[in-house]
């Protein structure tokens, strides 16, 4: 079956239930599409071939035995680097981490093991999920599937890449200022940040600990809901996880493909969010947006959000602030690499220090420097406190949208994919990059990105962004589910059937299936 | 400082006023750790009760353990603070090998509880206010041993070693507001508020409060005001001052060589300062190099603490009787003299005391057998007085000396049998066969052998002469294998010998 | 313009605990002073009227019941350290007190 890579995780959820596929065969397919690739996307700092290919025997077994198990049981799954895994390192795209194999799991990762999804290996990040670009990982860039000379989009790059380019049907993410929807729309992919505390932080590599929070990361928003479905829910192991019964978000975006489903919804613009500072292609692919839901019955309201002006600033220093704090465990003492200073007394503090200078790259120090600034004596109240008001005034904003509108729309981001290079020596231009989806996280309220088209004068993905009030994740399903069905009946197929095929190394081309993961192994 | 260099004691008072301050750590004795479910335990294996939590492992998050929450709570209301509404965890960041995280998860301007106040009794009867500032919750840090050097002291260690299984563990500081006024009695009001803040942790039960494991640790912060001036001194802060006698020691020791210093002339470095129990004296720590910029915030991975009025007024209903208000009573309802009474307090026998009356004991009885043989067994095995036999059994045992059934002596026999786990008093008499012999009959049979065996003490006695009788008593006890009460054997011998008395 | 000096700079890294080059403390001094006069806009609107907002989700008295859960075992707990003497971590010499 040459086009299982192609297929949706619900699509493979479908031949997997009735059993006229195996989970090995479809594991094996995306093995090889990563052997195949993954030398020039590099979406993967590690990929577990064998382990991979044995769960997934176990899931088949299971089937094959009468047992009932969940929809996505049997389908892989790519897991960002940030998140503990006890059998694969996990290094956050970091080179303090290198090699690291946590003694436990983040409770997302256990509750995709236990609902039978397949994981197939761990993806590339910017360090600590600080950027938008990966960039700033430790092992290297991801390259863009649509033009390598791209970026992929940060901090979750790796997952958004992997997903479009076929390595793997779903991946989560983590997202902190639009670590998951950044990507999401630069790869022409689907990517949801959930409601803060919707979705357990336990075993994600902290980095901003207020506004951190894990999501899925897939091609179709169907199969970002029954992701969701897996890793959603309280865990009493994240004191900040809400304790709301969930509505099934895959029922959700199913009601948004009946008919109708956008009569009447009450579509927000916000005007900070649009305009001004967006480039042609993604204004324009907007707008046209904007008129295909007004045809299909959507009422569209412009949205105004004052304080959103002040969101970048404030972004920048509460995370800064947390990051400062939460990068202090990373000490040399109980993992991690240790790294004594070239001369002088070897003495703990003296070790600490240059583990800390060789371990972290310049945006982690840049960042660490920041906010141990504005967290310090005389400062904390111009710097911290302030933003922590602005944090306020923001979810004021939202409160006050949202008695007007069901659900708030903006671009994902302001560009599409910019070359390497590009912002790397500005970093206050990478960091305005994140204007469109730092609202979100400060508010706390679900965000997703969806594919809208591509900007003609480029040829590269443009991302729709969705946010609904807090806890209303649901509702991002079921609008989102009716948006991406209408885009898709408009352009008659879906956004990354036009992505480039990806060139196969000639060395994988033809090779035995069962062969191709060992070479895999490890980290690639 | 040399204690030669030290001013005179009396001197010192005469030209400055010793201004106090103490932090009293108090180590929770839940069952699990305050932000992880970990156990709480002394003495396990090192990084035995470790989890991603406590490790500080990168993905790991607290949760707050309810029971500490309620045990701050109750130690809140019982040193007379007000107990916050809102109250918040915040991150105070440092580095040290010692504290996973790199950061302590402590409280800062939001405490669970606040304003209290705290009166205790010096010896010589003065009461003294100590107001209380806050008391706050936060979690242990792990303990480091120092390897190499001289003596296992961090100066000189080759290297340190970790065992984290203490991280973590919850605490309550417990900050005063300065003590001014305490004059001469500085040093006993330091040791007399730390007893006083053990009594309360141990009566509330929130706290094993047991110095010598570091359950109760105090930081002393003395400073001298020159007579007639309003300026404060500067500080110091001894740190770890872990017995109630060092308290004691260390803040009239700093009384001294902070006034013989300023009084040459010098002046006093705001530091912190390391009491050293073996020669009594304190030292100056290195200065920290981090210059205490900690950078407080909100801890962001946990939510706020908003304690129900209700829940507040529920926990207050447990709170037991004020420690110095029921030795008040207690004293009097057991009609002690005060050395008694400080006998059983001092050997922290109150308890047991208590529970040996209630069981049924006389007051004097209770307490002589306590601090009398008890004590003086547990001293020779080296363990406590209160973990050697219940006072159950000490009240059972007390009710056969007042029945006749025990001498003295032979009641000293069954105690080391109950202790020795041969069960209850009256078993031990049983199966030791040690009851007095009360069958007169059996009694007056020796006696009579014993006085026609003995004819001149026969005499003797019935001239008058009544002394003369223990001979006759001594044969009698001998003969009975000391099974007979002494008294009555000489009632008996006397009347057998027909004396008047 | 804020006024962030190198020697401010290498204060913050010494409170991180990193060793910066002096190259990197002059090109920190620079990015650093940028950063702060964009971030410092935040004081425009943070008036004293508004509450902080430290949480996204307004939750309180989050507890956990004080019941024991297995720790992870002495060699897991030690699988990821760099140096270490039987079931302890070993750290070099500590130059700073408590």
């Amino acid at each position: 079956m040459t086009n299982v890579i192609k297929l949706s995780a619900a699509d493979l959820s479908g031949l997997l239930v009735e059993r006229s596929i195996s989970s090995v065969e479809v594991t094996q397919a995306h093995l090889d599409q990563i052997a195949a690739v993954d030398t020039g996307v590099h979406a993967f700092l590690h990929v577990a071939g064998e382990a991979a290919l044995a769960a997934a025997a176990r899931v088949d077994a299971r089937r094959a035995a009468g047992e009932v198990l969940g929809p996505l049981a049997g389908v892989p799954i790519a897991i960002k680097d940030v998140l503990a895994t006890i059998d694969m390192p996990s290094t956050a795209g970091s080179k303090i981490l290198e090699g690291w194999i946590p003694p436990y799991d983040a409770t997302v990762v256990r509750r995709v093991r236990d609902a039978g999804l397949i994981l197939l290996g761990k993806t590339n990040m910017d360090e600590f999920a600080m950027g938008s670009s990966t960039e700033f990982s430790a092992y290297g860039p991801t390259h863009n599937p649509w033009d390598y000379d791209r970026i992929p989009g940060g901090s979750g790059g790796g997952s958004a890449a992997a997903v479009s380019s076929f390595e793997a049907p779903l991946a989560l993410g983590s997202d902190t200022g639009g670590s998951i929807r950044q990507p999401a729309a630069v790869t022409g992919s689907v990517g949801v940040k959930p409601t803060y505390g919707g979705v357990s932080r336990y075993g994600s590599i902290a980095l901003a600990s207020s506004l951190d929070q894990v999501g899925p990361v897939t091609r179709t928003v169907l199969d970002a809901a029954l992701l969701h479905d897996v890793i959603g829910g309280h865990d009493p192991l994240d004191s900040t996880s809400l304790t709301d019964t969930w509505p099934s978000m895959a029922a959700a975006a199913r009601a948004g493909l009946a008919d109708g489903a956008l009569t009447g919804v009450r579509v927000g613009v916000i005007k900070e969010l649009s305009g001004d500072g967006f480039q042609a292609g993604v204004a324009q692919r907007f707008t046209e947006t904007l008129t295909l839901l007004s045809a299909a019955g959507a009422e569209i309201v412009e949205i105004s959000a004052p304080s959103f002006e002040y969101a970048i600033a404030a972004y920048y220093l509460i995370l800064p602030a947390e990051a400062s704090s939460n990068l202090a465990r990373f000490d040399s003492v109980r993992f991690g690499i240790r790294v004594n200073p070239e001369d002088g007394p070897l003495t703990s503090e003296r070790v600490m220090a240059a583990t800390r200078d060789a371990g972290f790259g310049p945006e982690v120090k840049r960042r660490i420097i920041l906010g141990t600034y504005a967290l310090s004596a005389g400062y904390y109240d111009a710097y911290y406190g302030s933003a922590q008001k602005v944090r306020t005034l923001i979810q004021r904003d939202f409160d006050a949208a949202f008695s007007k509108v069901d659900v708030l729309v903006s671009p994902s981001a302001p560009t599409t994919a910019f070359k390497f290079g590009e912002k790397m020596a500005d970093p206050m231009a990478m960091y305005l990059n994140d204007v469109t989806t730092i609202p979100a996280n400060l508010a706390g309220v679900p965000g997703m990105s969806l594919p809208m088209g591509l900007a003609p004068e480029d040829g590269l993905p443009v991302g729709l962004q969705i946010m609904a009030p807090a806890k209303m994740d649901a509702r991002l399903y079921s609008f989102g589910a009716a948006v991406e069905a209408l885009l898709e009946a408009s352009w008659g197929h879906t956004l990354l059937s036009r992505a480039p095929e990806l060139a196969r190394r000639e060395m994988f081309a033809g090779t035995a299936t069962s062969t191709a993961f060992t070479s895999t192994e490890g980290a690639v | 400082m040399k204690k030669a260099e030290l001013m005179d004691y009396d001197k010192a008072l005469e030209l400055f006023e010793p201004v106090l301050g103490f932090e009293v750590h108090v180590e929770l004795n839940t069952k699990t750790k305050m932000f992880c479910g970990c156990a709480n335990e002394f003495g396990q294996g090192a990084n035995t009760n470790t989890c991603p939590t406590c490790l500080g492992l990168p993905g790991g998050l607290p949760q707050v353990n309810a029971k500490a929450i309620e045990s701050s709570i109750r130690l809140g209301l019982a040193l007379g603070c007000e107990i916050a509404e809102y109250s918040r965890f915040a991150r105070k960041n440092y580095f040290y090998p010692d504290t996973a995280k790199n950061f302590q998860t402590s409280q800062y301007d939001e405490p669970i509880a606040f304003n209290g106040q705290l009166t205790i009794e010096l010896e010589s009867g003065r009461l003294v206010t100590v107001d209380i500032e806050r008391a706050h919750m936060e979690d242990d840090a792990g303990k480091l041993t120092h390897v190499g050097g001289a003596t296992g002291r961090i100066q000189g260690a080759d290297y340190s070693l970790v065992d984290y299984n203490r991280g973590g563990v919850p605490l309550v500081e417990i900050v005063t507001q300065m003590i001014e006024g305490g004059e001469a009695d500085s040093p006993e009001i330091g040791r007399t508020y730390v007893a006083a803040i053990r009594e309360i942790v141990k009566a509330l039960g929130v706290s094993n409060a047991r110095m010598e494991e570091g359950n109760v640790r105090c930081d002393a912060n003395v400073s001298l005001r020159p007579r007639g001036s309003n300026v404060l001194g500067t500080r110091t802060e001894t740190k770890n001052v872990n017995s109630l006698r060092s308290v004691e020691r260390a803040v009239r020791y700093e009384i001294q060589r902070q006034a013989a210093l300023l009084h040459a002339g010098g002046t006093i470095t705001q530091e912190t300062r390391h009491w050293h129990e073996d020669t009594g004296i304190t030292s100056a720590g290195r200065p920290k190099s981090d210059a205490d910029d900690y950078r407080y915030f909100p801890e962001p991975d946990l939510v706020p603490v908003a304690p129900s009025r209700e829940w507040v007024e529920e926990l207050r209903a447990t709170l037991p009787e004020p420690p110095a208000a029921r030795r008040k009573r207690l004293q009097a309802e057991w009609g002690f003299a005060n050395l008694e009474f400080q006998d059983v307090v001092n050997s922290d026998l109150l308890d047991v005391v208590e529970a040996t009356i209630a069981a049924g004991a006389a007051a004097q009885a209770a307490r002589k057998w306590w601090t009398g043989e008890v004590a003086r067994l547990a001293n020779a095995s080296g363990v406590s007085a209160d973990s050697l036999v219940q006072p159950a059994q000490v009240a059972a045992l007390i009710e056969l000396v007042v029945a006749g059934t025990l001498t003295d002596r032979l009641a000293r026999q069954v105690l080391e049998g109950v202790i020795g786990g041969e069960g209850t008093p009256l078993e031990v008499v049983e199966s030791r066969g040690l009851a007095v012999v009360s069958d007169d009959g059996a009694l007056i049979a020796a006696i009579d052998e014993a006085l026609a065996a003995q004819p001149d003490v026969l005499a003797k006695i019935r001239d008058g002469k009544v002394q003369a009788a223990g001979a006759v008593i001594g044969a009698v006890m001998k003969a009975m294998r000391g099974q007979a009460d002494a008294a009555r054997v000489r009632e008996l011998v006397l009347e057998r010998a027909g004396a008047a008395e | 313009m804020s006024e962030i000096t190198a020697e401010q700079v290498a204060h913050l890294a010494n409170l991180a605990r990193i060793d910066l080059s002096s190259e990197e403390i002059a090109r920190l001094t620079t990015e650093l002073g940028q950063i702060v006069d964009s971030v410092a806009k935040v004081a425009e609107v943070a008036t004293p009227d508004v509450p902080a907002t430290s949480h996204p989700m307004p939750l309180t008295n989050v507890f956990r019941a004080d019941t024991v859960v297995p720790s992870l075992t002495v060699e897991q707990a030690l699988s990821g350290a760099p140096d270490r003497d039987g079931d302890k971590f070993r750290v070099p010499a500590i130059l700073d007190e408590e």
